[in-house]
């Protein structure tokens, strides 16, 4: 086993635990603010995705494709909003699971109605296609150096926007005590849409660039869904902090569990029983984790409140 | 007699006369279809339990209906192709008799139900969601990837487990079996919803504090019920497996725990027969539906909707109004 490939896998870990966190970043959000259980989160992703595909498969270009994605998803956050998860704020869980699931009926079904049941594919940029040779001679894919790199931006620009804006302190403040601050005057239904259309945002974009490294089809958002909640329960729900170090623990242990087990097993047993039971035992590896998560603590690394 | 009881006795007529009616009819594809609603039914019925007795929302039911499956295609699979289960340190063989394979599926969807309870019990609300939903994803991808059981693919039964004393390959013998298995149950539920410990699980939903103050152990209580609803769950997932004569892993997918919910919601929460009246419903939607429109599941996705912005008691609160039966 090389340096090379350990390098490499964990760049990999790391890519998809940064795509993970676009996704956890809008659910936590979504919850600590609204205190709402999105399970739609993943039908947002899948429409960033597709409205991708569609925009680039009409101009060919990727940035009005990350455009369209980013721009379709908030609408769609926006308008199930409106119309439904407004009602659903003061309900209890049982409800909003159940409304949320109905919303994914309707999307998945929906999305194939329109685009019909094959998948779409989404090509890489031409400047970002093609492997780069990092320091140490690593030959790693550009784009995916790319996702990593976006990912961390977006990040940054998540923090700035919480902490350093007036619209992140009435985030925060609503998170606190939602009375208080309606009382001084902020319009809170809008920042309500707001927040939740951000979310939205934020799933559609991470579904628009991994939907360039797999193909588009409808479902692709619920497995993401459920890494991304192994990811809050992880992390602690609405912490974005948490979010941030749960999606990298567990894109890391995802990827790197999967290729290393197996052939740690190798050296024990033969060659075929060995990869058979260390994907079956891999494919368990994160929810270990998050088992050994809430023993220790059950209301996650970072989160205050249960 | 209440409007909800009449409504119940209704149900249950209507779950003997139509297949009695499809019997003399001929119309064996009709005692199918009321089989698969009996045996949702029953699924639903143990996860009436946990979600409308203890609050317990548990998303990942899945996973108890998957392991009753799986438990009868891995014994009846063995017994099929008459190779031992295990040889060491003492041989298992595979089995084709009904009574053995609930009690394996029983017993199995029971410990996967503690280790499952015990960890998501450590927290409440959307964790616990969260968590069950995402436990149902582990034994899904688990059984995907357990290539020695079919994997992906599944795993084909070629003949129906027996059950003695009744040829279970007869449509309308093995509905029968269905119904009974649900009839018991529902008759266990409905004792245990009056017994000592069905009233302090309801008291646990409501305030568990107050619980706790006298003594009783609201966790342990929820615990408790979680497993019984799990097993409930697993035998309905061993008689599924038994009418298509195929397991694969769809059977442990998040869709399909969201389905189950979503039987109980439609139904009615916490009513007894809720979980009757939703799975009817449900098949006949999914029969009537899904023969106009491929895309039925937005239809049911709108009437779900529906159900639970404007019409909070299900079917079962519509037809018999506002509850009497718990609280």
């Amino acid at each position: 086993m090389s340096t090379i490939l350990i390098i490499e896998q964990v760049l990999n870990g790391l890519q998809s635990g940064v795509m993970l966190f676009l996704m956890a970043a809008g659910l936590t959000l979504i919850f600590g603010v609204m205190g709402l259980i999105n399970l739609a989160h993943g039908s947002l992703y899948m429409v960033g995705a597709f409205a991708a595909a569609a925009v680039a498969g009409l101009t060919g270009s990727f940035v009005l494709a990350l455009i369209a994605a980013l721009a379709a998803a908030a609408l769609a956050g926006a308008v199930i909003e409106t119309l439904v998860i407004r009602r659903l704020y003061d309900s209890d869980h049982l409800d909003q699971v159940l409304a949320t699931f109905a919303l994914i009926l309707i999307f998945s079904e929906g999305t194939r109605w329109v685009f019909g049941s094959f998948p779409l594919f989404l090509d890489i940029p031409d400047a970002l296609s093609g492997p780069v040779t990092l320091p140490g001679g690593i030959e790693y894919p550009l784009y995916r150096l790319a996702l990593i790199v976006a990912g961390l931006l977006v990040g940054v620009g998540l923090w700035v926007l919480i902490e350093r804006t007036r619209i992140g302190i009435q985030i925060r403040a609503g998170e606190n005590d939602r009375e208080m601050i309606a009382a001084l005057g902020v319009d809170i239904s809008r920042l309500y849409t707001l927040v939740f259309a951000l979310g939205a945002a934020l799933a559609g974009l991470a579904g628009a660039l991994v939907g360039a490294i797999q193909s588009v089809q409808v479902g692709m958002g619920e497995p993401v869904l459920i890494l991304a909640f192994v990811v809050i329960v992880i992390g602690g729900i609405g912490s974005i902090k948490g979010a941030f170090i749960g999606a990298l623990l567990v894109g890391l242990t995802d990827t790197l569990v999967g290729i290393f087990l197996p052939e740690v097993l190798k050296l024990f047993m033969d060659a075929a029983p060995a990869t058979s039971a260390g994907s079956a035992i891999a494919s368990m590896s994160i929810y270990i984790l998050m088992s050994l998560v809430l023993i220790w603590r059950p209301s996650g690394l970072f989160g205050a409140r249960i | 007699m209440t409007r909800e009881t009449t409504f119940n006795a209704v149900l249950l007529l209507g779950l003997i006369a139509v297949p009695t009616w499809a019997l003399i009819m001929d119309q064996p594809f009709t005692i199918t279809l009321a089989t698969r609603a009996v045996i949702l039914a029953l699924a639903a019925a143990g996860l009436n339990i946990a979600l409308g007795i203890g609050g317990l929302v548990s998303l990942g039911h899945a996973v108890f209906f998957g392991i009753g499956g799986y438990a009868m295609g891995i014994l009846a699979h063995h017994a099929q192709s008459y190779s031992p289960l295990m040889d060491w340190p003492f041989v298992i063989e595979g089995t084709k008799f009904m009574p053995v394979i609930w009690l394996v599926a029983s017993v199995v969807s029971a410990l996967a139900a503690l280790v499952i309870g015990i960890l998501s019990l450590r927290t409440t609300g959307a964790y616990f969601i969260m968590i069950t939903l995402a436990f149902g994803q582990m034994f899904y991808y688990f059984a995907i990837s357990w290539s020695a059981y079919g994997g992906e693919d599944g795993m084909s039964i070629y003949v129906r487990n027996d059950f003695p004393g009744l040829n279970t390959l007869a449509p309308i013998q093995f509905y029968g079996l269905c119904l009974a298995m649900l009839v018991i149950v529902l008759i266990f539920s409905a004792r245990l919803r009056k017994s000592p410990f069905g009233l302090a699980l309801n008291a646990a939903r409501q305030v568990p504090a107050r619980l706790d103050a006298v003594g009783l152990n609201p966790v342990r209580l929820k615990l408790v019920a979680f497993v019984i609803s799990g097993v409930i769950t697993g035998l309905a997932g061993a008689l599924f497996a038994d009418l298509n004569r195929f397991v694969s892993p769809t059977m442990f997918s998040w869709q399909f725990s969201g389905e189950i919910m979503v039987l109980v919601i439609l139904g009615g929460v916490g009513r007894l027969f809720g979980p009757v009246a939703g799975a009817v419903t449900f098949v006949a939607l999914e029969h009537f539906l899904g023969g106009l429109t491929e895309f039925w599941h937005i239809f049911l996705g709108v009437i779900l909707l529906a159900v639970v912005l404007f019409a909070r008691g299900g079917i079962t609160g519509l037809v018999a109004g506002k509850e009497a039966s718990h609280d």
